[in-house]
């Protein structure tokens, strides 16, 4: 019986009783003890200076397998996480084939077995993310999946959408929804705004996505539904989540943290780095974006991490693909474009995102699985392409300096990732 | 005076001095041009291919005839539209044509930010001969010095362009060359062919042809593309002709009588402007065919030998 200790740091933890300047008994992946003189162990970690959070989990990301493991795979993937302190990740089903059912599923939950992150797949609402028809969410469920989702795409049948909400909640899941009007999208690439009319790239309307975001609150409104809104990147959308949740609307949202750390600025040169879905927006979102998370209405940081090959992403803006690779940055990114405090992070990273996965965690106690998230808050480095270990380099933040470094990251008991290099 | 970016993607970021002075450059190529003999060196040995994702029969020519009245080897590429998505990447044909000692690639591409990408990644010159939304500076700069020819200076002048200024890239182009030399910009259209908040980028913007002629200098049609528009950004050509086409009773009734009647060409005879219109006396649309062959001389020149002086 193996025992392991973190000793000298600050732990950080609101959903729980224990916090301060604390020490941490592992034994057998469970947390043993928390306190100070807990005497020895097998094997030790100073992380004196440092900063102990319950372990991130996220809410959405893309690890590409099975199908397109050029782009990314599970192992790749999962390291990545490791190395952003993610301890669980949920990842999307736009995979190829898509994991609409049981075989993909089961594939996706043995590789999980050998990843060093938990992953918690989420399933298609419906088959093929065609939209048309619901998804054998009973047995999915019942195998494992822990929420479901047509993300990349919308349910653009208000009928079918509101067929899912329901059909999901018949065995206690819950849909994420990606919201987005089509017709009014048509073939923009970037926000719609005066930068886009400069470089004469069609726009994404804002109003694609927030019309969207009205019709579901209504949806879950009107039938008492509950719904997880994702990457929400403007203040329209905000602003609407805001009210349906004083109305007690059963609503709770995740944001991505380039919403928060970049504008459509970004795509002046037409590097197709800052091409993602939704797009960039204006400073006058961005701002929105951080009020609403450091208020609340946004319940969680979610990295939407999606890595691409570079063939994908060095052509022409308009034929290149969405999305950024965002594992490695997201902690570092809110550290320095977000908040500071660490009661807040730990909410953003980790105890609000359980809370909606209804998945333990979010929380350091005696007993509860040792996943834990070790932070130097005043660490800084300058990105780069050759530091990132996702297989997708595709981030708008290349040569950043950014500020608050994860050192170690723990899955059940097991260093899955220290200062550097990964351990599995 | 040397230009100081290698490539020439669009006016939206070129400083005024150059744009001033090219077309001063273009003065004197234009001169030339009406010589009887009119092969210069200039460019002798230089090597310039063009690189058109689109069709394109008079830009194309334009730049085969500046480049050769230069002295310059000029080449085509033959790429059809359909391999913009299907076929080698657009840095890979641009590595392949730079294997071949090429001076100038001069593309057109139907996406905006192609020249861009190019010129990245190539090491001779890049002009953009139009992309996508974005940006068609040559034919900007042709339309700027027709009227400069005519009107002397641009300061202060009233150019209307009226049209689907949102899918042009030439109205684009138009704006910001315009504005950095003192011009002052009318767009006119249906709301639903004008960009998104470009009255906040310097365009005056209306949707009434009447407040668009009063006054003007010039007026410039833009193409309207019937099978892109026609439903979906406006109801038929006859309500667009009746209600923005320039015919020769607006013009009498709004115009003065030396208003300049332009068109980036093709035209649309009875759509953008009246038959008419488009042959009346202050019409300048063959005209500034004639100035689209000195703009590119003086691009051409003026790029090449930039390259010579920094090496």
């Amino acid at each position: 019986m193996k025992t392991l200790k973190l000793y000298g740091g600050e732990v950080v933890n609101p959903a729980g009783e224990k916090k301060g300047r604390l020490d941490i008994l592992i034994e057998e992946g469970l947390v043993k003890a928390i306190g100070t003189d807990l005497g020895s162990a097998d094997e030790t970690i100073d992380v004196t200076g440092k900063t102990v959070f319950p372990g991130f989990i996220d809410l959405h990301c893309h690890l590409r397998e099975p199908g397109q493991e050029y782009k990314e795979d599970i192992a790749s993937g999962t390291r990545a996480a490791a190395k952003g302190g993610y301890t669980a990740v949920c990842c999307m089903p736009n995979t190829s084939p898509v994991m609409d059912n049981a075989a993909v599923l089961a594939l996706v939950l043995e590789k999980a077995r050998s990843a060093s992150t938990k992953i918690y797949p989420v399933c298609a609402a419906t088959r093929g993310l065609k939209g048309a028809e619901l998804t054998e969410m009973g047995e999915l469920a019942a195998m494992g999946c822990a929420a479901f989702s047509d993300d990349g795409r919308p349910i653009s049948s208000g009928a079918m959408m509101l067929a899912a909400m329901q059909y999901a909640d018949t065995f206690g899941k819950l849909i994420m929804a990606h919201e987005e009007d089509l017709d009014i999208k048509g073939a923009g690439v970037m926000n719609e705004g005066v930068n886009a009319t400069i470089l004469g790239l069609p726009g994404i309307p804002r109003a694609a996505e927030e019309s969207m975001i009205a019709r579901d609150l209504i949806l879950a409104e009107s039938y008492g539904l509950r719904l997880h809104i994702q990457h929400v990147s403007t203040r329209g959308g905000i602003a609407l989540i805001r009210e349906a949740k004083r109305r007690g609307v059963r609503v709770t949202c995740e944001s991505a943290p380039h919403y928060f750390s970049a504008d459509d600025g970004a795509c002046m040169g037409y590097d197709a780095n800052t091409k993602v879905n939704p797009p960039l927006r204006t400073p006058d979102d961005v701002e929105a974006v951080k009020q609403a998370l450091l208020e609340g209405t946004i319940d969680a940081i979610a990295t939407d991490h999606a890595p691409h090959h570079k063939d994908e992403k060095e052509i022409e803006f308009a034929l290149a693909a969405f999305g950024i690779s965002g594992f490695e940055t997201a902690f570092s990114l809110a550290v320095t474009n977000l908040t500071r405090d660490k009661d807040k992070l730990a909410e953003l990273f980790s105890v609000n995102p359980a809370r909606i996965l209804g998945k333990p965690g979010g929380v350091i106690k005696e007993g509860v699985p040792a996943d834990l998230t070790v932070a130097d808050m005043d660490a800084e480095y300058t990105l780069t392409e050759q530091s990132l270990v996702s297989k997708g380099k595709n981030t708008p933040f290349l040569g950043r300096k950014l500020r608050g470094v994860v050192t170690h990251t723990i899955v059940d008991g097991r260093l899955v990732y220290q200062g550097g290099s990964s351990c599995r | 005076m040397l230009l100081s970016k290698k490539d020439l993607i669009g006016l939206y970021d070129m400083p005024a001095e150059e744009i001033a002075y090219i077309l001063d450059t273009a003065a004197t190529m234009k001169a030339y041009l009406k010589q009887s003999a009119k092969k210069m060196p200039h460019m002798q040995g230089k090597s310039v291919v063009a690189l058109f994702y689109e069709n394109s029969t008079r830009t194309r020519l334009s730049f085969e005839l500046a480049a050769k009245f230069l002295g310059a080897t000029f080449s085509n590429l033959g790429v059809s539209s359909s391999s913009v998505s299907k076929g080698e990447t657009l840095l890979d044909t641009g590595y392949t044509i730079e294997a071949m000692e090429t001076d100038v690639i001069i593309i057109r591409h139907p996406y905006a930010g192609a020249p861009k990408l190019l010129g990245d990644h190539f090491s001779g010159s890049v002009i953009n001969a139009g992309d996508g939304m974005h940006e068609h500076p040559t034919q900007a700069l042709l339309d700027m010095f027709t009227m400069k020819e005519r009107f002397g200076d641009l300061k202060g002048l009233n150019v209307s362009i009226i049209g689907d200024i949102w899918h042009s890239r030439v109205a684009r182009s138009n704006l910001w060359g315009l504005k950095k030399l003192g011009a002052n910009v009318t767009f006119c259209g249906p709301k639903t062919l004008m960009p998104f908040g470009v009255e906040t980028l310097g365009a005056r913007v209306t949707s009434s042809l009447e407040e668009a002629l009063r006054g003007a200098d010039v007026v410039m049609g833009l193409r309207i593309q019937k099978e892109r528009l026609e439903g979906a950004f406006l109801s038929t050509l006859r309500e667009y002709h009746d209600r923005f086409g320039v015919n020769e009773e607006a013009l009498a009734r709004w115009c003065g009588k030396d208003v300049l009647i332009m068109h980036p060409g093709p035209v649309n005879r009875g759509v953008e402007l009246s038959s008419a219109v488009v042959d009346a006396e202050n019409s300048v649309i063959n005209e500034q065919v004639t100035n689209g062959v000195a703009v590119r001389m003086a691009l051409l020149y003026l790029l090449t030998r930039r390259k010579n002086e920094d090496a």
